[in-house]
């Protein structure tokens, strides 16, 4: 097997956050292993969860100033949670959430 | 309480976990290890450099049989600015013959699971797919756990939490400090496939040589944190990590930031043609030595990352610190086994072996590192920077003679530099960092 080397030349595929995400395989609970806590949300004036999480989970809902929380998409690394304490994470139930291919 | 009893239950078939569990069953214990994961690894996660000291200990020359990705050769340390990149290389056939200075690089999905089937093998029962939801605690004395199955209650004489970064457990029964901002760093990665032949040329290998690229300064906007590139065999795992506080500060999201530093003028031709194929996260402990918890209570003993052994410094290591500890915790149950008495007390003899090792001595050595860069943020950002004008204005070539190229460089750097600030702060990393 030979190898065309210019295939590799060209510069590296840029994919969407939304794209990488379905690259993860994960199995979907019914119900969400996140909540949080919206009078509190609405209190922080950075928001944080809307951009620290790695995986895009939270959401904000600009019609009530809401957290949509799409739980689905979480990659199980507690970050959310350690920074702000108005969302509060559990385990997905066991076998349920992320597996990793590679890890 | 429960219907099941085992002498000891571990809560995670990490490195930790697995080194425990592997330890205490071939000396005849029996172990329950609970993995939340489909396997053990499924939902793990690091950086990609598996230091192995530990291993080859417990399973002499592991490297000929274990899913391994490639071993290091060659390491860089570098600094970015926006378009000059200045570093340190480090490249020695010493680290081409077994047992390979102890670095390779590794997938954890695979690496994890082969390690727990060492520790199967030896007798140890790991159950996937259960999540343990609380510690099941009598006066003050951890008497086993509460799984999500159904009569899920798990009694044993001792109860190791191997339970990872975020130590879910041991917060919630307040067997350690709280996790915040400050002490836990937020890494993202990318999985991005190649063939070995591209690697190997790109990057200057042969065989099953590797390498090691990590990055600072401007490559992480000037936080308190790293990017990295590291070979597997068909891959590279390219990432950026830093303090989550830092992420805040910047208010920046950590996939912003990795493909800022993909984007990279010095980082992007390292991965044409490369196809991502996984995108993960994790968090990372750096809990200073100061901040740590016992590690040991009534029947339970911290391990690994919940009990926040990783060391913080340049070094970066984690995994081989998870497995030492879960060697000593495993070590001290035996000889709590021996006078049959887990009491608190008896169990300090974990933290004692801890103190006694590597582990606790580097963590001792480095307790102040982030809290030094922190407070110090010129190490970061504008000595780095600096360090880069001086280098790339050294070797700039034009007509200026030379004496006056020194001379221009001895100005900037008596205009930019504190001299007595800069003096103290480097003495202070001496102690801090090195």
């Amino acid at each position: 097997m030979s190898i065309d080397v210019r295939a590799y030349l060209k510069p590296h595929v840029h994919m969407s956050l939304e794209e990488r995400l379905a690259l993860v395989k994960r199995r979907f609970a019914d119900e969400s292993h996140i909540s949080v806590d919206q009078d509190a949300f609405r209190a922080d004036p950075q928001k944080a969860v809307l951009f620290i999480c790695p995986a895009q989970v939270f959401k904000h809902n600009l019609d009530d100033d809401s957290c949509i929380v799409n739980y689905e998409d979480c990659l199980e690394c507690g970050t959310c949670q350690v920074t702000r304490r108005y969302t509060t994470w559990n385990n997905p139930r066991g076998g349920y959430g992320v597996t990793y291919h590679y890890g | 309480m429960s219907d099941e009893r085992f002498e000891v239950v571990i809560v995670g078939a990490g490195p930790a976990g697995a080194a425990a569990a592997l330890v205490l069953a071939r000396e005849g214990v029996e172990v329950l290890v609970l993995e939340r994961g489909d396997f053990p690894g499924a939902k793990n996660l690091f950086g990609g450099i598996l230091y192995t000291s530990v291993v080859n200990d417990l399973l002499p020359e592991f490297w000929e049989r274990a899913p391994i990705e490639r071993h290091i050769v060659n390491r860089r340390w570098l600094t970015l600015d926006e378009d000059t990149q200045i570093g340190l290389d480090l490249k020695s056939a010493k680290f081409d013959v077994p047992p390979f200075n102890n670095t390779f690089t590794a997938l954890r999905s695979k690496w994890d699971r082969w390690f727990a089937e060492q520790a199967e093998e030896a007798g140890a029962m790991i159950i996937c797919e259960t999540n343990v939801e609380e510690l099941i605690v009598e006066q003050g004395k951890v008497r086993g756990v509460r799984t999500g199955r159904e009569d899920g209650d798990v009694e044993a004489d001792v109860v190791i939490l191997a339970e990872g970064a975020n130590a879910l457990l041991a917060e919630r029964a307040g067997f350690r400090p709280q996790m915040g901002p400050r002490n836990r760093v937020n890494a993202v990665k990318e999985v991005i496939a190649l063939p070995p032949e591209i690697i190997e040329d790109r990057f200057h290998l042969e065989g099953r040589q590797g390498m090691a690229l990590e990055y600072f300064g401007g490559a992480v906007k000037g936080t308190v944190g790293s990017g990295f590139i590291y070979t597997n065999h068909d891959s590279l795992s390219v990432g950026v990590g830093c303090l989550i506080e830092e992420y805040l500060r910047l208010n920046i999201a950590p996939y912003d930031m990795l493909d800022d530093f993909k984007a990279h003028p010095m980082i992007a031709p390292l991965l044409r043609g490369g196809e991502t194929v996984e995108y993960a996260t994790k968090m990372i402990p750096e809990d200073s030595y100061d901040a740590l918890s016992d590690l040991y209570e009534d029947g339970l003993l911290l391990i690994g990352d919940c009990a926040g052994l990783v060391n913080p410094s340049i070094h970066h290591e984690g995994t081989n610190l998870a497995m030492a500890s879960g060697v000593a915790a495993a070590e001290a149950v035996l000889s709590a086994r021996k006078a049959n008495d887990f009491s608190k007390a008896r169990l300090a003899e974990y933290r004692e072996r801890l103190e006694d090792s590597w582990v606790m001595k580097d963590l001792k050595r480095y307790r102040d590192t982030v809290h030094f860069l922190l407070e110090n943020r010129e190490m970061v950002n504008e000595y780095p920077d600096l360090a880069i004008r001086l280098v790339r204005r050294y070797f700039t070539l034009d007509d200026t003679p030379k004496d006056d190229v020194l001379k221009e460089l001895w100005k900037t750097i008596r205009d930019e530099v504190s001299f007595f600030k800069a003096a103290r702060q480097m003495w202070r990393a001496r102690k801090t960092m090195l």
